[in-house]
């Protein structure tokens, strides 16, 4: 990533999620973009990058998919492409990854790509962002923490990554690369970002667990098991939010902490919210510009308990 | 004194005779405990390469059973059956009636990537999970697991209109696994949306279900999509020698 300059103004790919149930993510990923005066492109006429399941159907049908997106960032003359979601971010970077080193993945991409009609994405042209990536780089800590409103001082936050923002290694280039960049086996930009907020992040060992969301209603047992190992340590660990930076992660949390409850009778009392509604919350946007109205679970009491939105 | 290590051996394999004798000596009950010896004739010689075959599994021939996939594994955790190190090996050597007796569990990975992550050989421990999930499925030995219930329905809708629309692919999984929509947890989580947000709910869920979302001009895009998966299926069931549709 080079200067924060081109990051003022990216490409957005917002995703399937974002307008279903991660709405609340779409909602405060904007509104803090525009209260950092950064200005996001929506994509025009995307299509959705497959998520994790169009790969266990065939793996080049997601490359395809992903190629598609990232020529619509190109011909639209970017070369950033912003995506909030994991699952969206780590399947643009897959294709990125395997049209650079996988011949058989360029020519299933230049065939569909043919017969669809449009010019099939060559990697090297458009480079895919997270949300995170994003803010850090463009506006970075201090810049943030001079803009804070309404700090987020006193607020116990286990920051939650989930498994696509980091893994597999080998299509995240840029992470490993030392000091400022992404750790890949403790990643720390959601714990930077709002610690410039004012937050107090606890140390957190399950940051890159897995929720189960690829089978949180295939096999829902196993991910209710999972989702309470993060979220009862998490609260062992003392935290009273755990903050995410993924819908499926986010809606998984919140799911099965309710799933949990009723099939296993574990009540937990941690509070789900996306990272952008915390830091949109602390840069002085009310709760309903954040959208907390629309996460499954209700955290209104503690958000006003706290002073927030 | 009991066998501390019988509990290595499948019952099955173990046998005690409550009355026996041998040569005027008593060796009745524990005293005459063995394992019964087995010889192995039925390797499947063309397993690892089927497999290998599909998408996923090809580089299942670099595994030196190190064992950190395992050691990573999410599941594993949760039910130590769940041992990607060990199906690897079996795969490798063809022990294909030891791989069935875990092919109703081997469709729950998770795929966080943990396994591939780990590994020193980039066998891609994940990918291996699934194509051979996927070659259960293609020969026969499980019907078709959950996940491929939902992973067949989402990439349906995608490859349909170029989108999904959450709320369609739940309740048309549900139908297909035939699981009641009304699930405790899920009419919780649902009530407690439409006791906060009665009306914003229902008229975005409302709209969701009658405006399907969907990317535009994608017909060629489907045409093509649809033509490279009919590929792939007939070239998936080649490589494993099954026949006809799936």
């Amino acid at each position: 990533m080079d200067g924060s300059n081109d990051l003022k103004k990216v490409a957005y790919y917002p995703g399937c999620a974002l307008e279903g149930t991660g709405h609340a993510y779409n909602r405060s990923t904007k509104a803090v973009g525009k209260s950092l005066g950064l200005e996001l492109v929506e994509l025009e006429n995307w299509n959705c990058c497959g998520a994790m399941e169009v790969k266990n159907v065939d793996p080049k049908i997601q490359t395809y998919l992903s190629a598609r997106n990232l020529s619509i960032a190109e011909d639209m003359g970017f070369d950033k492409v912003m995506a909030p979601c994991n699952g969206c971010y780590h399947n643009l970077k897959k294709a990125e990854y395997d049209l650079a080193n996988d011949p058989k993945s360029v020519e299933v991409n230049e065939r569909i790509s043919a017969k669809a009609g449009h010019d099939a994405y060559k990697p090297g042209k458009v480079e895919t962002i997270h949300a995170l990536d994003w803010i850090k780089k463009a506006v970075g800590e201090e810049e943030l923490a001079k803009r804070v409103q309404n700090s987020l001082k006193g607020i116990k936050v286990a920051n939650y990554y989930g498994c696509m923002y980091t893994r597999p290694r080998h299509i995240f280039p840029e992470k490993d690369k030392g000091p400022g960049s992404e750790s890949t086996a403790k990643p720390h930009f959601m714990d930077d970002i709002l610690a410039a907020a004012g937050a107090e992040n606890v140390e957190f060992p399950l940051k890159t667990a897995c929720c189960g969301g690829a089978h949180s209603l295939s096999d829902s047992d196993m991910s209710t098991k999972l989702v309470l190992n993060i979220i009862e340590t998490a609260e062992a660990c003392g935290a009273e939010v755990i903050a995410t930076e993924c819908p499926t992660c986010h809606t998984g949390l919140e799911m099965h902490q309710v799933r949990a409850e009723k099939v296993l009778g574990r009540k937990t009392n941690v509070k789900i919210l996306y990272f952008t509604q915390l830091l949109g919350m602390a840069l002085g946007l009310s709760a309903s510009k954040v959208g907390v109205q629309e996460n499954l679970s209700d955290s209104r009491a503690f958000l006003k308990e706290k002073g927030l939105g | 004194m009991p066998i501390h290590e019988k509990s290595l051996i499948r019952k099955e394999n173990l046998v005690e005779n409550e009355n026996l004798i041998i040569d005027g000596v008593d060796v009745s009950g524990h005293w005459s405990t063995f394992i019964t010896g087995r010889s192995l004739t039925d390797y499947n010689d063309d397993m690892q390469d089927e497999i290998a075959a599909l998408p996923g599994g090809e580089n299942i021939h670099r595994c030196w059973q190190c064992g950190s996939c395992t050691n990573a594994c999410t599941v594993n955790a949760v039910n130590p059956e769940f041992n990607p190190r060990y199906w690897i090996y079996l795969i490798r050597l063809g022990m294909e009636e030891e791989l069935l007796r875990d092919k109703d569990i081997i469709w729950q990975c998770v795929s966080c990537n943990k396994c591939t992550y780990a590994c020193p050989r980039d066998v891609a421990p994940e990918g291996v999970m699934k194509a051979t999930a996927h070659w259960l499925e293609l020969k026969g030995h499980t019907p078709k697991s959950p996940s491929t219930e939902f992973d067949e329905e989402f990439s349906g809708q995608v490859i349909k209109t170029g989108k999904i629309e959450e709320s369609r692919v739940i309740m048309n999984f549900f139908r297909r696994t035939e699981q009641p929509l009304a699930q405790p947890w899920l009419v919780a989580l649902i009530k407690g949306l439409a006791f906060r947000f009665p009306v914003f709910y229902l008229m975005r869920m409302g709209m969701a279900v009658v405006r399907r979302p969907r990317t535009r001009n994608w017909a060629k895009s489907r045409r093509a999509i649809n033509e490279y998966v009919q590929e792939v299926e007939a070239a998936n069931r080649a490589a494993v020698g099954a026949k006809g549709g799936h």
